[in-house]
């Protein structure tokens, strides 16, 4: 561990940083810094909207897609709402969606879902946090567009050759999340014992939640 | 023309960054948590694209015209601070003159980014 600055260096999760974090200023280290020091000098930002807009962010986690999708899974109404406008459906339960346009797709026996961007890096930030780092590398924009059954099952999900996998191309306009089919078992559940089987993964559609033992 | 780059006229050549469908190696499922410098710069994207400075499509601009080399080279972050530095100097945020002289200074302020970085406490 890092020890001259200790509170930058805290993971909240536990993932270790990349490992030039500690070493010498990189170019792109000193750029961020002098950029940011400009806008703040010349008025056009502040410190404090920084500060706030990364508490924002740090906000923002698969919990909050994993509500909407327990939400959908018990309530008829609201899961219709979600599937005509899921921008809308999201802000009732409060996420902040700004004016991002999500669009929910919905996995059922014959169908799978999945999410990619294919050009960059367009994902549901608002609603499931900052995209994996695989999200954004060549071999999962490559090739889940070409062979899907293959890349998912790289992830440990093989699904039965019935199913049709559906596989959506995000753009910075649309935004796709997977709503993920309830697993048999979980009649009676409320929607946060629910919301906890529902992981990041399940809603980018590399995985499904896990039926209780 | 003949000594343009053939990727940048053929009307059917894909550009790089357009790699759906391509061959390409297993997923590697690592994963880290972003340093602070590195939501420091998705937050000056946030807040300067909100505030009407350039946009996502700008950004974008950016990043695929540093072409295939940078994409494997650089990290995410890397490239975005890039991308964005390029359109905030092309809106007039700052000049390249006054950037030069930023840089400067933060670098003569130490070694690393904790010692660089003189507002470490507001992240």
């Amino acid at each position: 561990m890092p020890h001259d600055h200790p509170h930058e260096h805290l993971s909240p999760s536990g993932h270790p940083y990349r490992p030039d974090q500690d070493g010498p200023l990189t170019a792109a280290q000193a750029l961020e810094i002098a950029v940011r020091e400009l806008l703040i000098e010349k008025g056009v930002l502040t410190a404090r909207e920084i500060a706030d807009a990364i508490a924002r962010m740090d906000a923002r986690s698969p919990a909050a897609g994993a509500r909407v999708v327990a939400r959908a899974w018990t309530d008829p109404a609201f899961k219709a709402r979600l599937l005509a406008d899921a921008s809308a459906a999201a802000r009732e339960m409060g996420c902040d969606i700004d004016a991002l346009r999500l669009i929910a797709v919905e996995n059922d026996e014959t169908t799978h879902n999945v999410v990619v961007c294919t050009l960059c890096s367009c994902y549901p930030r608002n609603l499931l946090g900052l995209p994996p780092d695989w999200y954004k590398q060549r071999a999962y924009r490559s090739r889940v567009v070409a062979e899907p059954r293959k890349v998912l099952a790289e992830f440990g999900l093989e699904l039965p050759a019935h199913v049709r996998i559906r596989v959506h191309d995000s753009t910075a306009d649309m935004r796709y999340f997977v709503l993920p089919a309830r697993p048999a078992g979980t009649e009676g559940w409320d929607e946060e014992r629910l919301a906890a089987l529902v992981t990041r993964d399940c809603m980018i559609g590399v995985a499904v939640p896990q039926a209780p033992k | 023309m003949t000594d343009a780059p053939e990727s940048s006229l053929d009307p059917v050549l894909r550009q790089w960054h357009d790699m759906g469908g391509l061959p390409a190696g297993p997923v590697d499922p690592a994963e880290h948590d972003y340093a602070l410098w590195e939501k420091r710069v998705d937050a000056l994207m946030v807040l300067t694209t909100g505030k009407g400075l350039f946009t996502v499509d700008g950004l974008r601009r950016v990043l695929e015209d540093m072409g295939e080399e940078s994409f494997a080279a650089m990290t995410y972050y890397e490239r975005w601070i890039h991308a964005v530095n390029r359109n905030l100097i092309e809106a007039g945020a700052y000049t390249t003159e006054e950037l030069a002289r930023k840089l400067a200074e933060v670098r003569a302020r130490g070694e690393d980014y904790g010692a660089c970085s003189l507002d470490r406490g507001d992240g």
